[in-house]
């Protein structure tokens, strides 16, 4: 905006004294964010991390001097640039959001207006704002949308957000924010949504138009190394608290309070490699699938095998045929060629042709626990039910094998009487895996399960998992985009592309060099705890030196 | 565009089948009605011979399914029969009927439409506010009284102690448009009570559960104003229900306008269709019941083209 002109780079613009946020559950107004400071010059960018329910989100709303419904700022100061956020009035508020202070939403899917043209959506802060006229703003969108190296720039402002995926969406989002050239965006988990594939390109395109107007920014995220990437300054929140803050380098090599060397620390674990040899006959066989949607084909001759006490990870970008692999082994999708053995026998391809017990020994775990419990159900009833329509269990006895399911799953017996809406992200998720149990089964496919999870919390469900599958000879099918989740628990690895196996083979094979094209445009991307390594990366791609694009399937 | 034409017409031929088979229902209603049609029309006092010989000139002496596809069959070409009360061809006697009708529920639409979005889009824009709270309990208010009611309470306020609007709608061919205006204000005001209520609360419900959306956050956080969030950002996307609701309400206003006609004594088709029962004049209630369920066949048909045109999803396909 115009009057930053003459402010140099390392003046104040932004500074939250003692800021307290209240949050409203059932009735009563409790603190979500306990008194921080946070002080934001210009051209700076400052990386907010910590787990959910950290107040990462809640502050860096509070710095436009916004609270989400339920919510409000109930103590300390905010001062941007001289205007107390405080006590400005709602008008002068909204005359400062979108042209002075701008936002990157986590989703741009949901965060797109799906009525309006990508480029109508970005010209409204201009022209509403009278920053720009229409014609300029549009002209200008066409020229940011160059500089974030989306496809056709001048085209792609006339698509609908549907019409356009994700990664280009997060980028059209970024020029929106930029589209008055503000003094501040908050950044929230932009590159959460993403492929480790696609993230690398929005981050680099934000750090570079970042960079080139000299905007100060957020950047809230719950990834240290992406954080590692962006920020000048990283600050650790926890519990609506300041537990650390320091420039980006000596957080990451030298941390000091025991809270963040905990979350340095986290993807420690490693599933012990299994030593006994391969059964004849694997407990479940993927030949050569094709399937399709309609008249779209999604699968093509997709093909490997389960073995018990095994887990084989299928990773993959979005798109690429993971969970469709899934739904073809349950039955909801029949292939159009191929089949599913099942200890070497055909398995009927539609999931209504197979017998109970035929169901009974494959079981599903989601990606959110959330929506896969029903909210009206006490977690007695989600647990009994398998028991009682597969095993025929009632009354007591049934509820004996409720408690030993909770006893597996490392919760206490009151929690048969809780309903998902008080347990928490982790337990809900641990009681998926119970419901999945209940059934007796020798497969289980793990369709991301724990990628809406904090990495402290994630370690613990991949740590059940490993103990469970010993304990019970499972085989598991663990479908994931995380490379650290498949380095920790994978025996096998099964990479897709576009609906086919590009490779597959075991884990320190595939790991290891060489690599077929994709493997390693996907292990590279994966963002590294050192705050060189986007730089670097994007410098030996320029080269030509790794892999820096999808080859076509 | 293929792809619109095609489902248009794929609706089209499901509006035909239902049309088909509304019309046996109809068909076979009519014809499980007790009693003897011959025998009631002439009288007790018909001998017998007479009563067989007129049942032969009704041709009620044929099987049901015959009749059945000489009626459909007369349908098709546009032939509605004739009227047994007074020998006059059905189309004739609808033709007028219908225009009256389908006049005051365009009025009536004209009126109630524009404000029941605009006191809906206020209400969900000043929300849980004095206003809101109002708008809601007199548009409730007039819903829950029945028409007649409103349409008595009406007459006296405007027709007997204001004197501003005729209380008898007496419509004539020869009539001019704003006389016409005139003399069907009253009905047209009664039928925009009735259905008010629903499309606004509609309007309001559709608009604030879209408030919670994340692209609602985002444009507060863009700083667009409060009015502009809503016509601009949640109105657009809550135009599917909206649509459905108001269409709903323009068929109930031609097909259930009955009881509001017989008050006005308003020459429409809800009147000829309760005159037609008193006088059992089948024909003419089949070909009324027949002429009500095309209107609610064809403005459903309307409704789902308008949901599919103001969605980009649909209309912009990847």
């Amino acid at each position: 905006m115009s009057d930053s002109s003459d402010a140099k780079k390392g003046d104040v613009l932004l500074e939250m004294r003692g800021l307290r946020i209240e949050g409203r559950a059932e009735e009563q107004w409790s603190e979500i964010v306990k008194g921080v400071d946070i002080t934001l010059r210009r051209g700076e960018v400052l990386g907010l991390i910590g787990e959910s329910g950290a107040g990462k989100s809640t502050i860096g709303l509070a710095a436009m001097g916004f609270a989400r419904d339920g919510c409000r700022l109930s103590g300390g100061t905010i001062d941007f640039d001289g205007i107390d956020l405080m006590t400005a009035s709602e008008d002068t508020k909204r005359h400062l959001r979108g042209a002075r202070i701008a936002y990157v939403a986590q989703s741009a899917a949901a965060a797109f207006n799906p009525a309006h043209r990508l480029i109508d959506q970005y010209s409204e802060s201009p022209t509403q704002h009278g920053v720009f006229g229409r014609s300029q703003a549009e002209a200008d969108a066409k020229e940011l949308y160059g500089r974030l190296q989306l496809p056709n720039p001048n085209e792609i402002g006339f698509r609908y957000p549907h019409q356009v995926s994700g990664g280009q969406l997060q980028r059209a989002m970024t020029a929106m924010a930029m589209s008055c050239r503000p003094d501040l965006i908050v950044f929230d988990e932009p590159t959460t949504a993403l492929d480790v594939t696609t993230q690398i390109e929005v981050l680099s395109a934000i750090r570079d138009v970042v960079d080139q107007f000299d905007t100060a920014a957020i950047y809230i995220t719950h990834d240290l190394a992406v954080v590692a990437q962006m920020a000048d300054r990283i600050m650790v929140l926890r519990y609506g608290n300041l537990v650390e803050e320091s420039d980006t380098r000596d957080m990451l090599f030298n941390p000091q309070e025991d809270y963040t060397k905990s979350l340095w620390a986290v993807r420690s674990f490693r599933k012990e490699p299994v030593t006994e040899p391969k059964a004849e006959v694997p407990i479940l066989e993927v030949d050569n699938v094709t399937a399709a949607y309609g008249d779209t084909p999604v699968l093509f001759n997709v093909g490997f095998a389960l073995e018990r006490r095994r887990t084989v990870a299928v990773v993959g970008e979005s798109g690429s045929g993971k969970s469709t692999t899934a739904r073809v082994i349950t039955g909801l999708l029949p292939p159009s060629e191929g089949q599913i053995l099942y200890q070497g026998e055909a398995l009927p391809k539609d999931f209504r042709q197979r017998s109970k017990d035929q169901l009974r020994h494959c079981q599903m775990i989601y990606q959110m626990a959330d929506t896969a419990l029903n909210p009206k159900q006490r977690v007695r009833d989600v647990i009994g039910r398998p028991l009682e329509f597969y095993l025929g269990l009632k009354g007591a006895e049934r509820e004996k094998k409720v408690l030993e399911l909770l006893d597996m799953i490392e919760l206490t017996p009151d929690f048969a009487g809780r309903l998902p809406s008080e347990l928490s992200g982790g337990q809900k998720q641990r009681i998926c895996i119970a419901r999945a149990l209940a059934a007796e089964p020798e497969i289980i496919i793990c369709d991301e399960v724990t990628s809406a999870l904090d990495q402290l919390v994630a370690e613990e469900i991949l740590k059940l998992l490993d103990r469970l599958q010993q304990e019970l000879n499972l085989a598991y099918m663990f479908i994931t985009h995380d490379i650290a989740t498949v380095r920790a628990i994978a025996d096998e690895i099964v990479v897709m592309l576009q609906g086919r196996v590009v490779e597959k083979g075991e884990k320190d094979t595939v790991l290891s060099p060489p690599h077929h094209e994709y493997t390693e445009l996907l292990l590279s991307s994966v963002p590294e705890m050192d705050p060189d390594w986007l730089t670097q990366l994007l410098e030996q791609r320029a080269r030509g030196e790794v892999v820096s694009s999808a080859p076509v399937a | 565009m293929a792809q619109i034409l095609k489902m248009v017409g794929q609706r089209l031929l499901l509006g035909l089948l239902t049309l088909f088979v509304v019309s046996l229902i109809i068909f076979l209603g009519v014809e499980l009605l007790p009693g003897d049609l011959a025998q009631a029309i002439l009288g007790q006092a018909a001998t017998p011979e007479t009563v067989a010989a007129f049942r032969k000139e009704l041709r009620l002496d044929l099987p049901a399914y015959e009749r059945y596809f000489e009626w459909l069959g007369g349908m098709v070409q546009g032939d509605f029969g004739r009227s047994l009360a007074n020998q006059r061809e059905i189309s004739e006697l609808l033709g007028s009927r219908l225009e009256n009708t389908l006049f005051l529920a365009g009025l009536a639409a004209v009126i109630s439409v524009p404000l029941a979005l605009t006191l809906g889009i206020l209400a969900a824009l000043y929300r849980n506010t004095l206003y809101d709270r109002t708008v809601n309990v007199v548009t409730l208010t007039s819903i829950s009284f029945p028409e007649f009611f409103v349409a008595y309470i009406l007459i006296l306020f405007l027709a007997i102690q204001a004197g501003v609007f005729p209380s008898i709608s007496n419509i004539g061919p020869d009539i001019g448009f704003w006389e016409r205006v005139y003399r069907t204000m009253l009905p047209a005001l009664t039928l925009t009570l009735v259905v008010v209520a629903h499309m606004m609360r509609m309007t309001r419900a559709a608009i604030i559960n879209l408030l919670a959306s994340p692209y609602i956050e985002m444009a507060r956080l863009k700083g667009l104003s409060p009015s502009r969030i809503i016509v601009h950002h949640a109105l657009p996307n809550a135009l599917a229900p909206i649509i459905n609701v108001v269409v709903l309400n323009i068929a109930y206003l031609i097909v259930g306008v009955v009881v509001v006609e017989v008050v006005f004594v308003y020459p429409g088709l809800g009147q000829l269709l309760v005159d037609s029962v008193s006088k059992r004049d089948l024909p003419v209630v089949q070909a009324c019941s027949l002429v009500f369920a095309m209107t609610f066949i064809l403005l459903n048909l309307l409704a789902d083209v308008l949901s599919i045109v103001t969605n980009p999803r649909l209309l912009h396909p990847r």
